[in-house]
């Protein structure tokens, strides 16, 4: 295969798992804050906790990786619960920057309760054979753990797709991004809508921490570390939209790794650029509503 | 009869420990307490302390009196102010600790006024202590490791041609030009520099790593912040197979610090680096350190490069005491008794330089191995003593001034 | 002439004197606004020991201040203000290093020209946009602006920065010292002038118009206000001042690195904004002082834990006294009746 041909290759692998990571994690966010307009910057810090579950899931009490994966997406998806019902709720009337600030206070506590009971160190987790390694696709290898996530991924798009196109929950959902205030008089039931999509974003939001920790190792400050990246794919998605937070991903995902290797230089340039070119032209994201 | 022998034993006392006027000597640790660096700050602090609790009987009767104080971020304002207040305020007679850079280059106008001793425990950038007379170093500059790696990584690794990879801030770009000059020195080749963005978040390091692999030099040079980074490269290394393509890694020890070696697996093994310390370095006063070490925090804590220069620091600065007698109000008169101090420690023989007040010492070559024990360690190849500063000996930018 | 025009028309021009008046009357000064000035130069008295930290204390409030225009009047959100702090100290800093220039006053007058000149260029691409879609573009022009500081590290001294600049003596006689007392004094000072020239612009028909703005946007356009015209004159001027809270940065340090542009900074400062509530001027005072003395105080306390503690307060105040503290004071002052005119 000619060289050009292998690196392209190369970049669009390696964009497109670094992609599904970033889908995985934002599009909880993307979906909340176009169906509930709340602003939630502790999405970051729901992602950090799903991390760490998933560390002392497989540290101390020796299950399997891909298990605590699903039970710590599983926990953290629940106890968002409670946060939303007792804390959020009281909020969706108020402003913007009020919601900036309290999920900023709530982001700030969970780190320094992570800071508590972990410790500083940055964690790592220990990984099933299979998932370390490589997968010969002929011309190159390519590292197994990429290759998983970008299948999980897949599967975890088709499941969302189906839940949002195909069942009765995801319409009503696309029905009140849309337009609230109808979804409400047509006896839609938004309040729980939301608890419910707020769960299962967070959950999500979980899951992608959890993948996170082989990437980019897990550290208490992850929770705000990697928040400018959710908004910025939520941003140029458009919000509420789960095709705008993938297109996103897949364009913020495949760009910065285009970038990195070919242009070295310019550093994290690319995802910045991308972002004002992107917004400058289509304000409410690729997907979002004006 | 009984008035008189009181009186003499009295008389007695006095002779004896007339001169020995018990003295406190207010200190004030500078490191960072919270943020992401935090585990930075924590690794010198447990060092300052055992060595404290261990060695309080040397400087009897005085004292020490410690005041810890949070450096805040790699900003330099915040440590400036912390630090100032430590002078003003609390009096103290010596400031010591500095994890970043920016905090001791933002601090050196602050001591050289107030003419109070700085004894950095970390920071690396070479000319740091050419900021101020006052400044002595007990850690390392990114020359240390670097500058020697160069010529080493030439004749004893096989690489006749390097790529270098860094994270894009200043001790990054330090390194690999101390590697570069000491490496093209020897007669290797650097082909390519590749910035890897900012130290804040750990990037992905595969598309970076993916490029060197394809161009195919005989080694890589990888310079990052020690921590998080470290485990990332090395996971990046072992994912793309570079070692099975023939690209050896090679870099300063902040590649494989002590706390983070044993997670990174088979992927570590075959790494060459160059550092002036490591948990399995053989010799009595390490020894003695990692006893002391597990027993006051636990089998699974190790100390590691940072900590060790935090040891080497205190043990600086209780010998200079005794050496003044417990009298170290005149900031000048420390430093001059810091100048051309030489011990042994638990990364061999260090010494402060006393034209430059930078530290002396070996820097040990070393491999990466799986021990007879199955955990992972390191295996010295080569060492080459009394490194100095190689930046400063040369005069190169900002070190010659 | 009709009755009824007659009527339409003096009691338009009886509109017209009150709304005069009402304007005059906010210019006035209260006696509760010498406050906060009393207090400054009482800490200088009380407590002389802190000076350093105090003059920090001082910068944040300005660069608060200057938030509160945008933000607090004229209602725009952005995460990128630290983009114009950093701009105004490297133009001070650069102009002290690399140019020998090191007299502080006209750092001070050069910090806000550049500042002022990116808030324009920026403003008027970027002020067309709101919500979400402007967070994210003010925050990647305050990162894209880092980025290039660091391409170019050779100039700008990258994450090490500019070290040991030095400072001539203010009018050539009054010298920087270890205990900050001089510098205290002089960032008092242009934190006096520079809050006097805000309040006359919020204040004035100007400012009437900001708040407008914030209100009702939809309106404003509808009335025929230059909407556009107005929030990049006042993005301009929030931009200049925040140059100048940053220049006042590296004079008091003595050094500035790349960290300046941090979104961290940008967001500490909306924090304290909020937390002492936007859009009354005097709540950047209270804002900053009370979150730079809490971090302080935490992290004497237990460095570990301040962030917690942080955290905590934000949460607490968010819930219980939603419009900063000082709309809490002002909902303790409802309970006294106010004295009328007679």
């Amino acid at each position: 295969m000619p060289q050009f041909a292998i690196i392209a290759v190369s970049i669009l692998f390696d964009g497109l798992a670094y992609a599904m990571f970033l889908f995985i994690t934002s599009v909880g966010l993307s979906v909340t804050m176009g169906l509930m307009g709340f602003v939630n910057l502790a999405h970051g810090a729901f992602a950090m906790a799903g991390g760490y579950v998933v560390v002392s899931l497989t540290r101390t009490l020796g299950i399997g990786f891909v298990p605590s994966l699903v039970i710590a997406a599983v926990i953290v998806g629940a106890v968002s619960v409670v946060f939303e019902r007792g804390l959020y709720r009281r909020l969706y009337k108020s402003t913007d920057l009020e919601q900036v600030l309290l999920t900023i206070g709530l982001a700030f506590m969970a780190i320094a309760t992570a800071t508590y009971l972990y410790g500083p160190i940055p964690k790592s987790v220990p990984l099933p054979d299979w998932l370390q390694g490589d997968v010969n696709l002929g011309f190159r290898n390519f590292p197994s753990y990429r290759a998983f996530l970008i299948v999980l991924g897949f599967a975890l798009i088709a499941v969302l797709w189906y839940a949002f196109e195909r069942t009765n929950i995801g319409a009503k959902i696309r029905a009140a991004v849309d337009n609230r205030r109808m979804a409400e008089s047509v006896g839609i039931n938004v309040d729980r809508l939301f608890t419910l999509t707020f769960a299962v974003g967070s959950g999500l939001a979980a899951l992608g921490g959890g993948l996170a920790i082989q990437l980019f190792g897990l550290s208490p400050s992850f929770a705000v570390l990697y928040l400018v990246l959710f908004l910025i794919v939520v941003a140029v998605g458009g919000l509420g939209s789960l095709k705008g937070t993938l297109v996103a991903a897949l364009v913020i995902g495949v760009f910065d790794t285009g970038g990195k290797y070919l242009l070295s230089d310019a550093g994290g340039f690319f995802v910045y650029a991308v972002t004002v070119a992107v917004l400058l032209v289509k304000p409410a994201g690729f997907y979002g509503r004006e | 009869m009984r008035k008189f022998g009181w009186l003499g034993i009295a008389a007695l006392a006095f002779a004896v420990g007339g001169t020995a006027q018990a003295e406190t000597v207010k200190i004030g640790v500078v490191l960072p307490f919270s943020g992401a660096n935090a585990d930075l700050g924590h690794q010198i602090d447990k060092a300052f302390d055992l060595y404290i609790k261990l060695h309080a009987k040397d400087i009897a009767p005085h004292k020490i009196e410690i005041i810890k104080r949070d450096e805040g971020p790699p900003t330099g304002a915040q440590a400036k102010t912390v630090a100032t207040e430590l002078i003003t305020n609390d009096k103290v007679q010596l400031l010591t600790g500095f994890v970043f850079s920016p905090s001791a280059i933002a601090l050196a106008p602050v001591v050289t006024q107030a003419k109070v001793p700085m004894v950095i425990a970390n920071a690396g950038t070479a000319w740091i202590t050419n900021l101020s007379p006052y400044i002595a170093r007990l850690s390392f500059s990114m020359w240390h490791h670097a500058y020697p790696m160069g010529a080493f990584a030439f004749s004893k690794v096989g690489c006749k041609t390097a790529a270098m990879a860094y994270t894009d801030f200043p001790p990054g770009k330090d390194s690999t030009e101390a590697f570069k000059t000491g490496f093209e020195k020897a007669g290797g080749k650097v082909t390519e520099a590749i910035p890897m963005g900012s130290p804040v978040q750990v990037p992905d390091f595969t598309p970076f790593f993916q490029r060197v692999k394809d161009a195919k030099p005989d080694c890589m040079y990888v310079f990052i912040p020690s921590g998080a980074h470290a485990t990332g490269v090395m996971k990046a290394y072992g994912e793309l197979g570079m070692r099975k393509a023939g690209v050896k890694l090679i870099g300063p020890m902040d590649l494989i610090p002590d706390n983070k070696l044993q997670d990174m697996g088979d992927a570590a093994i075959g790494t060459v680096v160059m550092g002036n310390y490591a948990v399995d370095l053989d010799n009595a006063e390490n020894k003695a350190l990692n006893k002391a070490w597990h027993e006051a925090y636990g089998k699974d804590s190790y100390p590691d490069f940072m900590s060790a220069a935090g040891w080497d620091t205190m043990h600086a600065i209780f010998d200079t005491i005794k050496k003044l007698n417990g009298k170290v109000t005149d900031g000048q008169q420390v430093i001059d008794a810091m100048k051309g101090w030489t011990a042994k420690g638990p990364r061999g023989q260090v010494t402060i330089d006393a034209g430059t007040r930078d530290i002396v010492q070996n820097e040990y070559a070393m491999e990466v191995i799986r021990k007879a024990d199955g955990k992972l360690g390191v295996k010295v190849l080569g060492t080459t003593p009394s490194v100095k500063d190689e930046c400063k000996v040369l005069k190169l930018g900002r070190c010659g001034s | 002439m009709a009755a009824s025009e007659t009527i339409s028309t003096a009691s338009r021009s009886e509109a017209r004197e009150r709304a005069a008046e009402y304007l005059i009357k906010r210019h006035r000064f209260r006696l509760r606004e010498t406050l906060p000035w009393l207090v400054a130069i009482a800490v200088y008295f009380v407590f002389p020991e802190r000076m350093t930290f105090g003059s920090q204390v001082l910068v944040m409030v300005m660069f608060a201040l200057s938030l509160d225009l945008i933000l607090g009047y004229a209602g725009i959100v952005t995460l990128g203000h630290a983009a114009f702090f950093g701009i105004g100290a490297y133009t001070v800093g650069l102009a002290a290093a690399r140019l020998g220039w090191s007299e502080p006053i006209s750092g001070l007058f050069a910090a806000a020209i550049a500042a002022g000149l990116v808030g324009f260029i920026t403003g008027w691409f970027l002020l067309r946009y709101r919500g979400l879609t402007l967070l994210m573009l003010t925050l990647a022009t305050a990162i894209l602006l880092q980025e290039t500081g660091n391409l170019r590290s050779d100039i700008s001294g990258g994450y090490d920065g500019l070290p040991g600049l030095t400072f001539k003596p203010l009018f050539g006689v009054f010298d920087y010292d270890l205990y900050g007392h001089t510098y205290y004094l002089y960032v008092l000072a242009v934190l006096v002038v520079v809050f006097f020239f805000v309040r006359r612009i919020v204040y004035s028909p100007f400012g009437q118009a900001l708040t407008g703005v914030r209100e009702n946007v939809r309106r404003m356009h509808a009335i025929g206000s230059p909407v556009h015209g107005r929030l990049v004159t006042v993005y301009t001027i929030a931009a200049a001042i925040a140059g100048v809270a940053g220049a006042l940065f590296t004079q008091t340090n003595a050094y500035v690195t790349l960290t300046v542009f941090d979104f961290d900074n940008s967001a500490k400062v909306m924090v304290m904004l909020i937390l002492g509530g936007t859009g009354r001027l005097y709540g950047a005072f209270v804002g900053a002082t009370v979150y730079m003395v809490l971090e302080d105080y935490f992290s004497k306390l237990s460095p570990t834990f301040w962030q917690f503690g942080i955290g905590l307060v934000l949460v607490l105040a968010v819930l219980f006294t939603p419009r900063g503290v000082l709309g809490l004071f002002e909902s303790i002052g409802k309970f006294f009746p106010e004295r009328k005119k007679p």
